[in-house]
């Protein structure tokens, strides 16, 4: 195969009507072009949709509890109930299979009225009391300072955190933050550390006015007892929290006497479902993007074929010869078989290198002005042209083939006859 | 060297079928220089086709330097073309992109001999056609006798047991025809085996015997006195 002549003769083939093969080239380039960039516009819209879903572990579930809609063991229906602390507890015995369970208490709420005075300043901000893990269910970046620890908890420390957004509504530009105090519905907290948080899209801005306090002081101080609002729940890897979740809100439906069969008693909200949903989103347009690609890639391949039959028509005569002279059918086929691979892969990788050529220009202009919603660095991996060139290879193979396949049926004596 | 025994062949033509070749039986021994005559449409170059395994006879049989030649596959006519015989076309059928040498070469490429080797011999080929200054030359800076030696050369070079001629002066005018007569009857002279198909009787009369072919059956079969074409060439 690696054989000069054969080579040679190739070029020679190929180069011997150029406009023919540039053409016949075209569709194969165009083909390979198309499915690029279909898969990198693909790839590009699940960068960005990933980015809003940011660092928040999506294999958690968010739990609530709303009213009673069935009676059972004597108590009625419609009868409103809260989650407890020890529920907590209950559910960590009963599921082990779970990673983190952060019970959370909230103040205020979207557009919630000023409840935060600092001096003379003002704001209305969510008020979260909270365990440590929280930030590692729904991650943050700390631009200065700490989060909450276990010490905080466990001496109930009357310690703030707070986000970007908070700082800039509280405090000066250029005042530092850190070790001062903000009054919460009249409660003093210190100030300890001050976050940022990822998600760039519609919450973006609601995340970083959020303020941060140990579960236990926002229980004492806001006269919460044991009372739970919610809990953010985090399965181990390898679990999906949605096998789990009938199972976590069984515990909390037995400990506060549900009817089993109440769906509504308790809401939730399954992140891992959601990204699921659009992780099979991308799973559709990844198949849609190949499916259209290697449609497009046919029709080149199909013209790829058409004009290798032309050829092998052109070169009767010649095949004849050859055969005459005494080669081998099927070193006539290879060749033939060559010639096309040959063909579609130089073509192909012309098609992929503008393409990539196209994606680079498109990030270079995306970093330009700036980003654009939902759509984040639209690339092609390496398996992505890895996987192109096989299909390539593979295409070729199937241009050559039936125009080998007629080159090898034609009889010499016929061929020698063609004038 | 060639031994065919009641050799049948027809072609299907729609419904009716035509018997060209009706019963041939005849011999050539090695060193023969063996013209086949007949007018068209006399099965000669049926014959001729037959004889290079590029057709195969309906029934009879074929032994070619004592090998039999029947229910060949492709491939291995193929290969027995490459070892065995040696063409000359009417029309030459040089391939056009390739030099004089290139075509030369090109039965010791199907023998898979090293490169220099095969152009050392496409060389030495060449020049015992006369033309080793004309090896990088394409086959249309030819003229038509030129061509021909080169197709003889081509012949040569795969050094067959047989070399088979189809009308090889078809195209030529009288003088080149000469020329390439008095080629093919020194190459004879060296021993080898070569048969020619002509229709003209100058040519024929240029070996060593002849075969009259009618309507597909052979009517004679004589040695005759040969026709040294040397003397027609200055």
């Amino acid at each position: 195969m690696f054989n000069r002549d054969r080579w040679k003769e190739i070029l020679e083939v190929l180069t011997s009507n150029w406009f023919r093969t540039v053409l016949t080239a075209f569709g194969v380039f165009w083909g390979i072009f198309i499915l690029i960039l279909l898969l990198s516009a693909g790839k590009g819209l699940e960068n960005g949709i990933m980015q809003d879903f940011g660092d928040i572990s999506t294999n958690t579930m968010f739990m609530w509890s709303r009213s009673t809609t069935k009676s059972y063991k004597g108590l009625p229906k419609g009868r409103s109930f809260l989650f407890k602390v020890e529920d907590v507890q209950a559910i960590r015995d009963n599921v082990p299979e779970l990673k983190f369970i952060s019970p959370r208490n909230q103040l205020g709420g979207f557009n919630g009225a000023n409840n935060v005075v600092r001096g003379i300043k003002t704001g209305g901000y969510n008020v979260y009391g909270d365990y440590p893990e929280i930030s590692k269910q729904d991650p943050m970046t700390m631009t200065s300072g700490r989060f909450l620890n276990y010490n905080d908890i466990k001496e109930k420390r009357k310690i703030a955190i707070i986000g970007e957004g908070v700082r800039t509504g509280l405090y000066d530009k250029d005042e530092e933050v850190l070790g001062t105090f903000i009054k919460i519905q009249g409660v003093n907290f210190m100030v300890v550390g001050t976050y940022k948080k990822k998600s760039n899209d519609g919450d973006g801005e609601e995340g970083q006015k959020e303020i941060y306090v140990p579960f236990t002081t926002f229980s004492q101080a806001f006269n919460r007892g044991n009372d739970v609002g919610w809990m953010a729940i985090t399965a181990n890897d390898g679990t999906s929290i949605t096998s789990l979740k009938d199972k976590i809100m069984g515990v909390v439906k037995e400990s506060h006497k549900v009817h089993p069969d109440d769906q509504r008693a308790v809401g939730h909200f399954d992140l891992y479902e959601q990204f699921q949903r659009v992780q099979s989103l991308f799973g559709a347009l990844r198949f849609i993007a190949y499916f259209v690609g290697i449609l497009v890639l046919l029709s080149g391949i199909i013209g790829v074929s058409n004009i290798m039959l032309i050829v092998v028509k052109e070169r009767t005569k010649e095949i004849g010869i050859r055969r005459a002279l005494g080669e081998d059918p099927w070193s006539i086929k290879l060749q033939i078989l060559m010639e096309s691979i040959f063909l579609t892969i130089i073509s192909g990788m012309a098609g992929i290198t503008l393409g990539a050529l196209f994606i680079y220009g498109v990030n270079t202009l995306l970093d330009m002005k700036g980003p654009v919603d939902m759509f984040v660095n639209p690339s092609v991996s390496l398996g992505v042209v890895v996987v192109a060139l096989f299909i390539l290879i593979f295409s070729g193979l199937l241009a050559g083939f039936i125009p080998a396949q007629s080159a090898i049926k034609v009889r010499p004596i016929d061929a020698l006859r063609t004038e | 060297m060639i031994e065919i025994k009641d050799l049948h062949k027809s072609y299907k033509m729609g419904s009716n079928s035509l018997h060209v070749l009706k019963g041939l039986n005849f011999s050539i021994a090695e060193g023969e220089l063996v013209a086949i005559m007949g007018s068209s449409g006399s099965g000669k170059s049926t014959l001729l086709n037959i004889l290079g395994m590029l057709d195969e006879a309906d029934s009879g049989s074929y032994v070619l330097d004592g090998v039999p030649i029947k229910n060949l596959n492709e491939t291995k006519a193929a290969k027995y073309r490459n070892r065995f015989l040696g063409f000359i076309f009417q029309s030459f059928n040089l391939i056009n992109y390739k030099s004089a040498m290139e075509n030369v070469a090109l039965p010791l490429y199907y023998q898979k001999v090293p490169r220099k080797e095969r152009e050392e011999k496409a060389l030495k080929y060449l020049a015992q056609v006369g033309l080793k200054e004309w090896a990088t030359h394409l086959p249309n800076e030819l003229s038509g006798g030129q061509k021909q030696r080169v197709a003889i050369a081509r012949a040569l070079a795969a050094e067959p047991k047989v070399l088979m001629a189809d009308e090889p002066t078809g195209a030529l005018d009288s003088k080149t025809s000469y020329e390439v007569m008095d080629l093919i009857q020194k190459i004879n002279d060296e021993g080898n085996t070569i048969l020619v198909v002509t229709h003209e009787e100058d040519i024929a009369h240029m070996c060593k015997r002849i075969v009259h072919l009618k309507d597909g059956v052979i009517v004679e079969d004589k040695k005759v006195e040969q026709v040294r074409a040397a003397q027609y060439v200055k």
